[in-house]
């Protein structure tokens, strides 16, 4: 394990931080809050010249994503940051991004959907992209998202992968709080993510790397109608299978480093847990506390931390829940007009044919930021537990602290 | 579709085309044909430059259109100053 030095950064600075250490050949963004300080922290970087990125101040987030993937097809490392309204406005780029097979980083600071316009944290703007071909890794601390900062580009350039990676991070509960993070040195960071490696292609005058170069020319996506879109779909569902076994791999070479090793999922307490909840990002810290305080009642409470939710680690997911007696959802998002939360929907789904399964319920919470304290993770527990004293579910969806 | 395609594991990563486009003879989407009045024609090469699918070259100087790439969309014939372009029907 490498030496380390402990900084006081709070989420949007420990992304910063982080590509800094990368050192990406370019970075376009457009500034939205909560994202911001990301974009301000490293054009102080680039203006400061710690770093050799060419910096685009673009007009827009439609322009940075496409900014992006022009950089990637040139064979560069591209990153760029974005939230909520900003990331609705590069949706069809996003498509185009994950269909080209390039590996762009992007942080997503997980803010609200307008309107009534808020820019306080939900999942709504990331959950709503996760039909787009990106990677989704979700955050709990700052911690978190400096470490995947870093992971995420040997995770997207992975030569099974090549995929787009958005690093999630909660709004203003991460974004905007300082926490301790411990950080590699500059050296340690390059030495890991290495020179970007480029699968090999058929070009125009033969094998050639997958970027566009002069030399050795390619096209990339052309006109593809009934006859080879579907094909190419394929490619793009495979390479998500595949990155379901990549990412635990990068992770250990990553642990081995950093001592810090995360894996896709993260079970606390489930070994004889009845009842548990499962979710995304920095909420499953109040559920941990929770979870603890629960135990020292003597309910048998459980947590199911999901760090990546694009690939959907199905298999693992139901080794983990079959033999729990109540899974409660914690969504962050609604789909409206669908029987539930994106998380929840895909949990029923994934157990339909499981053979044994728990009860599942889902508990759509904190949209706009709403506050969720530990009074109401208890009230979902109490919930999780009336459904086992009686053996089914009531309510199947539950919204959490909204005012009726 | 009278070709035999290959299958998505054949197919090159990255929708990268499996054969370059000049494999790929969009000329015969189109229904007429530039027909160049060389009497008339200054060699100012502007058909050439406006050419959208690049398929006007020349012959000592003079214009020479590739069938196999044209459409047939008649820019060059708009553009031509002396009009010395007329678009007549392939075949």
């Amino acid at each position: 394990m490498r030496e380390q030095r402990l900084l006081g950064l709070n989420g949007d600075e420990a992304a910063a931080y982080a590509i800094k250490q990368v050192n990406p050949d370019v970075v376009a963004a457009y500034p939205i809050t909560p994202q911001t300080i990301i974009v301000e922290r490293f054009s102080e970087y680039v203006a400061d010249g710690l770093v050799d990125t060419e910096f685009v101040a673009v007009e827009s987030e439609h322009s940075a994503m496409s900014c992006c993937i022009g950089a990637a097809a040139a064979g560069a490392r591209a990153f760029t940051a974005t939230a909520a309204n900003g990331l609705a406005l590069m949706w069809e780029m996003l498509y185009i991004a994950a269909s080209l097979r390039l590996p762009i980083v992007m942080a997503v600071v997980n803010r609200a959907l307008s309107a009534p316009i808020n820019i306080h944290n939900d999942h709504s703007d990331s959950m709503g992209a996760r039909d787009s071909g990106w990677i989704q890794i979700y955050c709990e601390n700052s911690q978190e998202v400096y470490d995947a900062c870093v992971e995420a580009w040997r995770i997207g350039e992975h030569l099974d992968v090549q995929l787009p990676v958005m690093v999630c991070l909660d709004g203003f509960t991460l974004s905007h709080t300082m926490e301790n993070v411990q950080t590699l040195s500059d050296e340690a960071v390059r030495e890991f993510v290495g020179e970007r490696p480029y699968i090999k292609v058929q070009g125009h005058l033969g094998e050639a790397e997958f970027r566009l170069d002069p030399e050795n020319p390619l096209t990339m996506g052309p006109l593809d109608l009934y006859d080879f879109y579907f094909e190419h779909k394929m490619h793009q569902v495979e390479a998500m299978e595949k990155a379901l076994k990549a990412m635990p791999q990068v992770d250990e070479e990553y642990a081995e480093l950093s001592g810090r090793g995360y894996q896709l999922l993260h079970p606390y307490e489930m070994e004889d847990a009845e009842v548990a909840l499962i979710g995304l990002g920095s909420t499953m810290g109040t559920v941990r506390y929770v979870v603890d305080r629960l135990r020292r009642r003597g309910v048998k409470a459980g947590m199911m931390k999901m760090r990546v939710f694009r690939p959907f680690p199905a298999e693992q997911l139901i080794e983990l829940l079959k033999d729990v007696e109540v899974v409660g959802v914690l969504d962050k998002a609604m789909s409206f007009g669908a029987p539930g939360g994106p998380l929840y929907e895909e949990l029923r789904t994934i157990f339909y044919d499981a053979g044994r399964q728990p009860l599942i319920v889902d508990y759509v919470y904190g949209l706009g930021g709403r506050d969720t304290p530990p009074r109401l993770i208890e009230e979902a527990f109490e919930g999780l537990m009336e459904a086992k004293r009686r053996g089914e579910v009531v309510e199947r969806l539950n919204f959490l602290g909204v005012r009726w | 579709m009278t070709e035999a395609k290959p299958g998505w594991r054949e197919l090159p990563f990255g929708a990268v085309p499996y054969k370059p486009s000049l494999e790929y003879h969009t000329g015969d989407w189109g229904v007429e044909r530039p027909d160049f009045d060389l009497e008339k024609c200054t060699r100012c090469t502007l058909c050439h430059f406006y050419c959208p699918e690049g398929a006007i070259g020349f012959d000592a100087g003079y214009p020479e259109v590739d069938l196999r790439f044209c459409k047939g969309c008649g820019i060059c014939a708009n553009e031509c100053p002396v009009e010395a372009i007329r678009m007549v029907r392939k075949g």
